[in-house]
């Protein structure tokens, strides 16, 4: 049958192997790109909307992981999620991941037996795919399984708590106290970290911040946003089911993904 | 160390060393008695003195702060506790015999003072012989075990080595693009699969010589980055210089290893770009300088990301061999390509 599928996968010869051997195993398959690290992956999948992902776990830049959650926050609605197959040569922590939330996973190097079995498997997804049109709910359980997926991924080793950070301004440090942060936000190589009358920028990415908040008091509600918990005022679901957070302090509104949503339930 | 020891060991040590000296005390005990008649005297004299002055000795050797490593105290304290050890004992132990037998030591000295001193000469100079030879002795056990020790510790430190080396991922990877280049192009996969098994091979047989040619480490690294190329593509390029009169120096085996390993780990591999690599051998003044260079990430700011295995190895065995002749610095590298610079600095006159 026909399908469009993208491949990344950093190391070239693994990258060719696979492309061929899917070509024998599948010729109708169109594969749309193939690229070499996870910022491409998510650009061209954004892009190209292919229906299948074959993403490796190691790659420059965001990780397959990394990749795919962030294809999760920002795939528009009303078009099919794709189905994710990871690629990893030794991961013990992500096969056993898989094993219960992705819809696919290929240890290299890929035997055509193994392959031969996801291509049927895909195959027989995506026909049941074309013949119930396109659910509303399908995104969610994309959601849901990469949820899975993340909370299962290793913790980063347990870093001191931060009590106060350390924002240079020219040659001034301001230290600001994280108890009076409101929000942390992602941006570029940078982090600004938002307070009630103040707004400053951090050199350190929102990835090597965040083991350092206590995860208690300090929630992801997207990939590039923290919120301290107790500075959430309202959290609003609109038509489309996109939620939105008023602050206590400030007037800002902060979007949180569907990846997160769960965190705001109505007791 | 022995401060560490659980009690019963400690108890046994202690106990071994008073049978030793009570052995001791009947050979003098013996010695004494075929010149004198009264050898039950002579034998509670020679160990009430032996005994009184180990247990002196060795009750207040704890009251001195001690070198953990010989459990004796340092310098003069050292020898004012043998010698007021000695002092102490030997009087306690000729009160207790003389309690014992009824004689006087004292009368005896005021009335056959040359006679007396030359036995007390004679007993104090045995003693002191032999809480020498414990002391040696003690000290001996405790380098011996120092020894053992720093033995232990290196062989942990190259079992670490190796299977930063042998990492799976490294390993698998490695192995997956064996298995495409088998299909694909076999000659390609031969050398390959050489570049493997020397890489292999130099890796688990580092630990036997300490030293080699810088041909050699050049040679090796070669091995590794030839892999690396494979898997890494045009993302990956390296540039090895190593002027041939300085081939035959002697360094030490897979110095420069986890230095390239970290600058394509770190530096290169994150890189969605890849970037150069280069090693180069030269020489400075007196100084064989080994510096590799990335044009990577640069160095993180994430306190531990696992290059400090590495860093402390070249580190440590640098120390060891060169002492503070030999230095290593790891900075960010100059230029506008960024990355890091990896500098190893090796006196001249001590890699022949």
């Amino acid at each position: 049958m026909n399908a469009t599928a993208l491949i990344a996968e950093d190391e070239p010869l693994l990258a060719a192997h696979l492309k061929a051997e899917l070509a024998r195993q599948w010729p109708e398959l169109e594969i749309v790109a193939s690229v070499g690290n996870g910022d491409a992956a998510v650009q061209q999948a954004l892009a190209l909307r292919p229906q299948v992902l074959f993403l490796d776990i190691r790659m420059p830049g965001l990780s397959g992981l990394e990749a795919a959650h962030a294809l999760a926050e920002d795939w528009p609605d009303g078009s099919p999620f794709p189905l994710l197959v990871f690629v990893t040569a030794h991961d013990e922590y992500a096969i056993e991941a898989f094993e219960r939330a992705a819809f696919d996973y290929v240890l290299k190097p890929a035997t055509a037996e193994r392959l031969a079995q996801t291509c049927s498997r895909l195959q027989d997804a995506l026909r049941q795919r074309a013949q119930a049109p396109v659910q509303g709910n399908e995104l969610d359980a994309a959601v849901a399984q990469l949820r899975g997926l993340l909370a299962q991924a290793p913790a980063a080793p347990a870093a001191p708590r931060l009590s106060v950070i350390q924002a240079g301004v020219g040659s001034t440090i301001h230290m600001v106290k994280v108890d009076e942060v409101l929000y942390f936000e992602a941006a570029d190589k940078y982090v600004r970290v938002v307070t009630a009358d103040h707004e400053h920028l951090i050199r350190l990415s929102l990835r090597e911040l965040l083991p350092q908040l206590d995860p208690q008091r300090f929630w992801q509600i997207h990939r590039g946003t923290v919120v301290r918990a107790d500075a959430v005022a309202t959290a609003v679901r609109d038509e489309s089911g996109k939620l939105t957070l008023s602050l206590r302090e400030h007037a800002d509104k902060l979007a949180v993904s569907r990846l997160y949503a769960h965190l705001f339930k109505a007791l | 160390m022995n401060t560490t020891k659980p009690y019963a060991e400690h108890f046994g040590t202690v106990l071994t060393r008073g049978l030793v000296v009570v052995v001791f005390n009947v050979v003098i005990g013996l010695g004494l008695a075929l010149r004198n008649d009264n050898m039950v005297a002579q034998m509670v004299y020679a160990q009430a003195i032996g005994l009184s002055i180990w247990i002196t000795i060795e009750c207040a050797r704890h009251a001195f702060k001690r070198d953990p490593r010989s459990n004796w105290p340092v310098g003069w304290r050292r020898y004012l506790l043998l010698v007021g050890g000695i002092l102490v004992g030997y009087t306690m132990g000729t009160l207790i015999g003389d309690a014992f037998s009824g004689f006087s030591t004292w009368d005896l000295m005021l009335r056959q003072p040359r006679q007396t001193l030359g036995y007390l000469f004679l007993a104090f100079t045995m003693s002191a012989v032999i809480t020498f030879f414990f002391h040696a002795r003690g000290r001996g056990a405790s380098l011996e075990q120092l020894a053992a020790t720093a033995q232990r510790d290196a062989s942990q430190a190259q079992l670490q080595l190796l299977s930063s080396q042998l990492e799976p991922h490294m390993l698998f990877n490695t192995l997956a693009n064996l298995r495409v280049l088998i299909a694909l192009d076999p000659p390609r996969a031969q050398e390959m699969l050489d570049h493997l098994v020397a890489f292999m091979r130099s890796t688990l047989t580092a630990s036997r010589g300490m030293l080699h040619p810088l041909s050699a480490e050049f040679a090796r690294l070669n091995d590794y980055l030839a892999l690396m190329k494979i898997r890494m593509g045009e993302r990956l390029v390296t540039e090895i210089s190593l002027p041939e009169a300085l081939s035959e120096l002697a360094v030490p085996t897979l110095l420069l290893q986890p230095l390239v390993e970290n600058a394509i780990k770190h530096g290169l591999e994150p890189k969605i770009d890849g970037g150069r690599l280069v090693v180069r051998a030269a020489c400075e003044g007196a100084d064989l300088v080994l510096t590799v260079r990335d044009t990577g990430v640069g160095i993180s700011t994430v306190a531990n990301d696992g290059t400090h295995f590495g860093v402390s190895q070249v580190h440590e065995r640098l120390a060891t061999l060169y002492g503070d002749a030999a230095s290593f610095t790891l900075a960010p590298a100059d230029g506008d390509e960024g990355g890091v610079l990896a500098t190893v600095r090796i006196p001249l006159n001590q890699t022949a």
